[in-house]
């Protein structure tokens, strides 16, 4: 953790020695995100109705989503970059630190810019959060905080196991964004727009579901298309605990598995 | 002439090279093709028809443009290869060569696409034509023209990467002006969402945007939008900003020449 954080620190001094350029990769990161949620904005000007959610709940899930989404990519993104350490040989080095691999991986290039996603999906989350028709119980009020940690950690944990899928091919870093990139699109949406094939395989396969789909059911008092039990609405801490130690377990399986390219 | 074609023909054989860098990226392309159209068939059974679209023929704009991400590149915001270069001092180099430097990059660019075309389009169409009724054009017209419009939209987002390229080597700022580049190409495309979607007051605005030759114009030609006179209209519309955009570049580039300052060496 403290070696995470030295490096993070190292990086972002290093980034700052530009800071117009940084404070214009940020704008630009705030806006690029921003151009999903003005999607949004115009299908709602077509129908104020989306699949049975109001533009304040659709809000409501892109922010979630988007939140833990930019939380776990400032924090573990870059883990995406292993192939490129593989076929560079500097994943030896790497090996070679007496700090863990992940750690390096995960803050190398450790840039402050991609938090301007995080202040743009905060910004939607806190108009959602105002304009949402909701009965605000205390129980609804503890499960948004709990729902988007719980994002952050499976959203990491899909970070970390797609990049550990790079240890077998090296040139699946464009693959993996369908998971990565791809998850926090489609969480930005009710799920129940996709077909129940599809909802399925986000909830038992790559449990994205669980990132802000589930806990929103019951926040926002939605039927579960799949009509799982009640229960499983509150299940997001516990999928994201189990979805870790699976990423941990391929971690090290892929470091293990690991043969330097010998050059 | 030769010169050009031997480049261009360079090109294609170095990129057909990344066959499973391709396949990777037209991997992520479906998925995200299979999730745009779902986002829009929730909103087409609302009304059935929008914008003139109806449900099969905004699925299929889904997987078409997502098809074209990769051949078009238009959201690659400048030319990554040459501001490398610009930095690593190689620009130089390029500068004398006996061959014109806007005229190389083009055929260079030109040859990039090919690849990308057969690995990155058709795999899109193809997975979604498995799961959804698309709708393939039916008039003869249409595929005869589709070759051209693809070209002049790869020209016309060369001009623009082109431009960028100028800009960033004049500002000495890479990053900074490919995204805001990207930013304007992500919303003026349709790749965001169709054109035909966007409020009145926009719509027509962004249609007549460069930005819309590249991706719009070539989907809406593909869905057989446009017949007859409009066919040809539209052709023209991407012709006239391909050699307006390249115009300028050129203009630019003799500026930018007498600036340039080579780094390193």
């Amino acid at each position: 953790m403290r070696a995470y954080w030295l490096l993070a620190r190292t990086w972002t001094r290093a980034a700052a020695q530009y800071p117009a350029s940084l404070a214009m990769l940020t704008v630009s990161q705030l806006v690029i995100t921003g151009i999903d949620a003005v999607a949004i904005l115009i299908i709602f000007q077509h129908t104020s109705s989306y699949a049975g959610f109001s533009l304040p709940e659709v809000m409501f899930l892109y922010g979630t989503s988007g939140v833990s989404f930019a939380i776990a990519n400032a924090l573990i993104g870059t883990v995406d970059q292993l192939g490129q350490h593989i076929r560079a040989g500097t994943f030896d080095a790497i090996l070679l630190r007496p700090v863990p691999a992940l750690v390096q991986v995960a803050a190398d290039q450790f840039s402050p810019r991609r938090l301007g996603k995080l202040v743009q999906a905060a910004l939607v989350l806190c108009i959602a959060l105002a304009t949402l028709d909701v009965q605000w119980t205390v129980d609804r009020i503890a499960l948004v905080p709990v729902m988007i940690v719980s994002g952050v950690v499976i959203f990491a944990a899909v970070w970390v196991l797609g990049a550990s899928y790079q240890f077998l091919a090296g040139e699946a870093a464009e693959a993996m964004n369908a998971a990565t990139y791809g998850g926090n699109y489609v969480t930005q949406y009710p799920l129940s727009i996709l077909g129940r094939d599809a909802i399925r395989a986000l909830t038992w396969v790559i449990p994205l579901a669980f990132v802000n789909w589930m806990p929103a059911l019951y926040i926002l008092d939605q039927p579960d298309p799949l009509g799982l039990p009640g229960s499983v609405r509150f299940a997001s801490p516990l999928v994201a605990l189990l979805l870790c130690l699976v990423a941990a377990l391929v971690w090290r399986a892929g470091v293990r598995h690991y043969r330097s390219t010998g050059s | 002439m030769r010169l050009y074609l031997t480049v261009a023909w360079a090109s294609v054989r170095r990129h057909a090279t990344y066959r499973a860098a391709a396949f990777g990226g037209a991997f992520a392309n479906i998925v995200f093709g299979f999730i745009r159209a779902y986002v829009l068939i929730a909103l087409w059974q609302t009304k059935p028809e929008i914008g003139g679209y109806d449900v099969a023929a905004a699925v299929t704009f889904c997987f078409l443009t997502q098809g074209l991400i990769g051949p078009i590149a238009v959201f690659n915001g400048g030319l990554p290869e040459v501001a490398q270069r610009v930095r690593s001092g190689d620009i130089a180099l390029d500068l004398y060569r006996p061959a014109d430097f806007q005229g190389w990059l083009l055929v260079t660019d030109l040859g990039r696409a090919g690849p990308d075309f057969v690995y990155r389009s058709i795999p899109p169409l193809l997975a979604g034509a498995l799961v959804f009724d698309l709708r393939l054009p039916d008039s003869p017209a249409v595929w005869l023209v589709l070759p051209v419009t693809a070209v002049l939209a790869v020209v016309v987002s060369f001009a623009l990467r082109y431009l960028v390229m100028l800009a960033a080597t004049l500002l000495h700022d890479e990053r900074g002006v490919s995204s805001a580049a990207t930013i304007l190409a992500l919303f003026f495309s349709g790749i965001m969402i169709p054109l035909t979607l966007f409020p009145v007051w926009l719509r027509p605005i962004a249609e007549l945007s460069p930005w819309a030759a590249t991706i719009q114009v070539p989907a809406d030609i593909f869905l057989g939008r446009y017949h007859g006179i409009a066919l040809l209209a539209a052709l023209a519309s991407q012709a006239i900003w391909a050699l307006a955009l390249l115009g300028i570049g050129r203009m630019l580039t003799a500026r930018v020449r007498r600036r340039v300052v080579v780094q390193g060496g």
